[in-house]
């Protein structure tokens, strides 16, 4: 552009250095620097060992300074750190999908190999053998299944429809400036940073001091449970109705329709896909949850479907006890405390495709 | 379900008979009240659970704290051999809970925020979403897997990791010997605990991030400033308390974990900031509770609980502070636009209510532009 503008008597000939373009790197130089990196790397590492994590680091490494000194010679020094900057960014978001594929990888690595049809429909545990004296170990996850479907499933009982009323108190019926709604915002901010071990604790504590010292049970376990769900249904719910426009509500009352029927025939449907996805999600919280019911439900190798009476096993606790109070056969004990582990994953998996399906599904024509 | 009752009554035969319309209003009436009720019982009852979690867990505690430690005989025997009084106990447990969650955060809030920024400002527009979906997928992986995970993956990996640290800065007491060979260290344990706090982190700070006024922005950039300075121009100072209080979320939620540190680390009750060697890592409250649990008599379950007591107050502290930080800068900011608006307009001529309209049509603007986003 800058060339055009010279007069003819003037203009130069052949290519010109454009004034906006010169002193730049060209536009894919980050890309070269990465596989000149790489490459650098990998045959530094050639000489000492070679390693795929130790070719990583020092090919992120490598590129941030190659990429540093590169900017500031042809560059200027604010590109360079403009640069080395973007480069970090990145790194650090790359580092995060590290632990996130490594975990799903060791987790169907380990679990794969036990999660038979057997293992899900069998009653597992250690047998005793009184002839040969020996122990040996079921595979089986079926009272561990029951027992995290039962207790779950109570705490949805208790927490979905107190979080959604409560929700609907907040966002309804409440006065921004009322104590009650100032109160119930805080403390429902408090209760989402309960520690999840203080919420078994408490369940704990509440039963020991209702029916006596077993207190062990899955309704105890369900009561913890509902501590750490109710604040998540709250929270996720109140943003949800939050959204609903208040032209709907306005339009309903003008149509004289009670408050009641206002909001159950027009904001609950119209906000119910995002609360269906928040359910979702606080579930798949919750069921993972080790710690409240470990303390609260304990653990065992029986079948037990009766929340109100005994220890009842869940997935996550027979992940924990069979790696931290194995069986004398401690590596079948591994074998189900994996197994068990890919299970849950697949569970929470499934729980939140579920909730990305609904919010597609149930979304009101128009909007979304 | 009232719906076509009032349209009747207000449509059919004879809208303006008074004892209809009662009728219809009494017959509307119950379920109203009954929701009304219903709704804000439902909000009461979140007072009387707080209000049952804190009282429960001070009941069953007191005992624990009462007793004298040196002298009952329930108390001499496994986790609570050998101390004094509760405080004695509580004491190390709490630093270790402090001190792991702590060097969890400086290991974990830097890169959290990095993600935050990458999926903000730098990322390409249509991928972003997606991304910062994978990253939440961190957080729905339950605890015990990262827990497993930890063991299998992080402990091997780290133990040449120490004996570098140990050779080359072993002079730090940080970093000093014996180390570890199985890996079972608090470094594994807070590494662990740094991934678990990421995907809270950086949700928050990117929802701040995205919450800069993109007149700022680019304003920041017409002035010549490359993106790392229109960030640290524009965006950093707008998200200064959103980072604070995302980092303080973070810190609460590290304090409560107790599965990944319960599986990795091989406790003592210490006060210890030795980070990489076997029998010298400070024990947390939540893990310590979820190890000895099982295998206690009532009383020391009792002393378990109020250890926990204990651990509710720090998060409680914890996250007061990060809403605290929230609210207050919320205010002052809110402050800081009523004296923009104050001050006088820096042309005498123009009439002053084009400096109060500023900030107020660039945020119509960008409601419309959200608007048209969405449609």
């Amino acid at each position: 552009m800058s060339a055009t503008a010279v007069s003819n008597s003037r203009r130069p000939r052949g290519p010109v250095p454009n004034a906006l373009t010169s002193g730049q790197l060209p536009r894919l130089v980050e890309l070269y620097t990465l596989i000149g990196s790489l490459a650098v790397s990998a045959a530094v590492l050639a000489m000492t060992g070679f390693s795929v994590v130790g070719w990583l680091v020092l090919a992120a490494v490598v590129y941030l300074v190659g990429i540093g000194i590169l900017s500031t010679v042809v560059e200027n020094r604010r590109k360079a750190t403009d640069r080395v900057v973007r480069g970090l960014v990145t790194i650090a978001f790359l580092l995060a999908l590290v632990p996130l594929i490594s975990t799903l990888i060791t987790v169907v690595m380990g679990g794969a190999p036990s999660l038979t049809w057997d293992f899900i429909t069998k009653t597992g545990g250690s047998v005793f053998d009184p002839k040969t004296l020996k122990v040996t170990v079921v595979q089986g996850a079926w009272q561990a299944i029951v027992g995290t479907l039962i207790i779950t499933g109570i705490a949805s009982l208790i927490s979905i429809p107190i979080g959604i009323m409560a929700a609907i108190y907040l966002v309804e019926y409440a006065q921004p400036k009322q104590w009650m709604a100032r109160t119930v915002t805080f403390l429902v901010d408090v209760m989402t940073g309960i520690p999840s071990i203080v919420a078994g604790l408490f369940a704990f504590s509440l039963f020991t001091l209702l029916v006596g010292p077993k207190a062990f049970s899955g309704i105890s376990a369900a009561i913890a449970l509902s501590v750490l769900m109710i604040p998540i249904v709250i929270r996720s719910t109140e943003e949800m109705l939050k959204l609903v426009s208040d032209d709907l509500r306005e339009a309903s009352y003008a149509l004289g329709v009670t408050k009641f029927a206002t909001i159950v025939r027009i904001v609950l449907p119209t906000a119910i896909a995002g609360i269906i996805t928040g359910v979702m999600l606080a579930i798949s919280r919750v069921i993972g949850e080790t710690a409240p019911i470990f303390i609260a439900a304990s653990f065992t190798d029986n079948f037990n479907a009766n929340p109100f009476n005994g220890p009842m096993q869940t997935l996550p606790v027979m992940a924990y006890s069979g790696y931290k109070f194995p069986s004398q056969d401690i590596a079948s004990s591994y074998q189900s405390a994996w197994g068990a582990a890919l299970l849950l994953v697949l569970l929470v998996v499934i729980l939140n495709l579920i909730a990305r399906v609904v919010a597609k599904v149930f979304a009101p024509r128009g909007l979304r | 379900m009232d719906v076509p009752a009032d349209r009747a009554d207000s449509g059919s035969a004879d809208p303006g008979s008074p004892r209809r319309r009662t009728a219809a209003k009494v017959r509307a009436r119950p379920a109203d009240r009954i929701f009304r009720f219903l709704s804000t019982g439902s909000a009461g009852l979140i007072m009387v659970i707080l209000a049952g979690v804190a009282l429960f867990l001070i009941i069953k505690a007191a005992p624990a704290i009462a007793a004298n430690w040196s002298t009952n005989p329930d108390l001499a025997g496994g986790t609570t051999h050998g101390f004094t009084s509760f405080w004695s106990y509580v004491g190390p447990l709490i630093w270790g809970t402090l001190w792991s969650s702590l060097i969890a955060l400086v290991l974990g809030a830097p890169v959290a925020i990095g993600i935050a920024l990458f999926i903000s400002h730098y990322a390409p527009r249509r991928l972003a979403g997606a991304l910062g979906y994978l990253v939440d997928l961190l957080a729905a992986v339950p605890s015990v897997v990262f827990g497993l995970w930890g063991i299998f993956v992080i402990r091997p990996f780290i133990i040449p990791f120490q004996d570098w640290l140990n050779q080359y800065l072993g002079w730090i007491p940080l970093f000093s010997g014996p180390v570890s060979r199985t890996g079972s260290t608090i470094l594994a344990g807070a590494i662990v605990l740094a991934v678990m706090i990421l995907p809270i982190i950086t949700s928050i700070s990117r929802e701040i991030f995205l919450q800069t006024p993109r007149l700022h922005e680019e304003a920041a950039l017409a002035l010549g400033s490359t993106k790392w300075e229109m960030v640290r121009l524009a965006v950093f100072p707008y998200a200064r308390s959103g980072i604070v209080s995302a980092t303080l979320l973070g810190l609460g939620r590290a304090l409560g974990e107790t599965m990944a540190i319960a599986l990795i680390i091989s406790p003592s009750l210490i006060f210890s900031v030795h980070l990489i060697t076997d029998t010298k890592n400070s024990q947390t409250i939540a893990a310590n509770a979820a190890l000895n649990f099982p295998e206690s008599n009532p009383l020391q379950r009792d002393a378990l609980i109020a250890t926990g007591l204990a651990l509710f107050i720090i998060s409680f502290g914890v996250n007061f502070i990060a809403r605290w930080v929230v609210a207050r800068t919320g205010s002052s900011g809110r402050r800081k636009e009523k004296v923009v608006r104050s001050l006088p307009p820096s042309d005498p001529t123009a009439p002053a209510a084009d400096a109060a309209d500023g900030p107020v049509l660039a945020r119509r603007g960008r409601e419309q532009a959200a608007e048209e986003a969405e449609g």
